[in-house]
């Protein structure tokens, strides 16, 4: 306690050199996400979309993975995917990858926690937002 | 030559950031070539994000200044370190759910905490459950119905268990295998 005796100046200070650091690789990161609102539509992302129930789940989540945003953007998709009879399993994935699975903030993740666990933690969320979609599929149906 | 392998991964690790952000602008250079309108679109919405997330970032920064101030990195440990078991993820798992704002605005307080001594598991399931937004559960009850957000909410608070546990042990693995290294 003694060795590291703080102040508040120093506290701020500490929190300000955070973000100092981090400055240039979140301006990157929010260009990269106006560049995807941008450029990727609604009817870009509801044209990839197959029928297959499989392979449109995996398609779901991929999507999710790369796009970016407010969630709220993601249930108004997913609202109108599902209008469009695209199932309730990719409709899903699609929405837990959308928040659970960052793309395009991944430089930004290795370069704060490093490559390993931004690569892992990406690609487990990948992954279980599969899983967590076909479980609460099943679960809904059960309770139906 | 080792040492100069070593010398260039530090630079390369210094400016990355800065790399990050020139290869953007080059990106953003060479979409106007070809379509200037939207590209011109694009940074008006990258400008009307960054003026939304602010308020967020001031939150968060306050947070950790008031946090370096008051809690004693000991003190982190003893809530989110090892050993901080079941106290330790109810902490992750609340926290994360309560969070407001973009992801990566969390990511210099979680690199703090994890400086002195946070676990990678819990920074996994924190990160996890803000796939958990209580603000916009009545939307996502409007669109996808009540039982789906309370079946898929249990389902994301599990997930993000998962998630941790895997990566704690992942990271522990070669963080072990790099130490006998040396």
């Amino acid at each position: 306690m003694n060795k590291e005796k703080r102040d508040i100046a120093s506290s701020f200070y500490k929190a300000f050199r955070a973000f100092r650091e981090l400055a240039s690789m979140l301006l990157g990161v929010i260009l990269l996400l106006g560049l995807f609102r941008t450029f990727v539509s609604k009817d870009v992302i509801s044209s990839l979309f197959t029928g297959d129930l499989l392979r449109d789940t995996v398609i779901g989540s991929a999507i999710g993975s790369i796009a970016a945003g407010n969630p709220i953007t993601s249930y108004i998709i997913g609202g109108e995917l599902l209008k469009e009879k695209v199932s309730l399993l990719a409709v899903t994935a699609f929405i837990v990858a959308w928040v659970t699975v960052g793309v395009i903030q991944l430089p930004m993740e290795a370069a704060v926690f490093g490559r390993r666990f931004a690569f892992v933690r990406n690609a487990l969320s990948f992954v279980l937002s599969i899983l967590v979609a076909m479980a609460t599929v099943t679960t809904l149906m059960v309770l139906k | 030559m080792k040492p100069d392998k070593n010398g260039r991964n530090k630079k390369w690790k210094k400016y990355y950031s800065l790399y990050f952000l020139v290869f953007v602008i080059f990106l953003y250079v060479g979409l106007f070539i070809f379509r200037p309108e939207r590209t011109q679109t694009a940074l008006k919405a990258s400008g009307d994000l960054l003026i939304r997330i602010i308020p967020v970032m001031i939150v968060v920064f306050l947070f950790m200044g008031i946090m370096n101030y008051l809690i004693e990195p000991k003190g982190i440990l003893r809530y989110v370190g090892k050993g901080s078991g079941i106290k330790g993820w109810f902490l992750a798992i609340s926290t994360g759910i309560l969070s407001h704002g973009p992801i990566y605005v969390w990511y210099p307080l979680l690199k703090d905490f994890r400086s002195h001594g946070m676990e990678d598991s819990l920074i996994a399931a924190f990160l996890y459950n803000r796939a958990v937004k209580i603000p916009l559960l009545p939307l996502m009850i409007y669109y996808f119905g009540l039982s789906f957000v309370i079946v898929i909410s249990v389902y994301i608070i599990i997930a993000s268990i998962v998630e941790g546990k895997i990566i704690g042990a992942v990271e522990g693995h070669f963080r072990e295998r790099e130490s006998k290294n040396g």
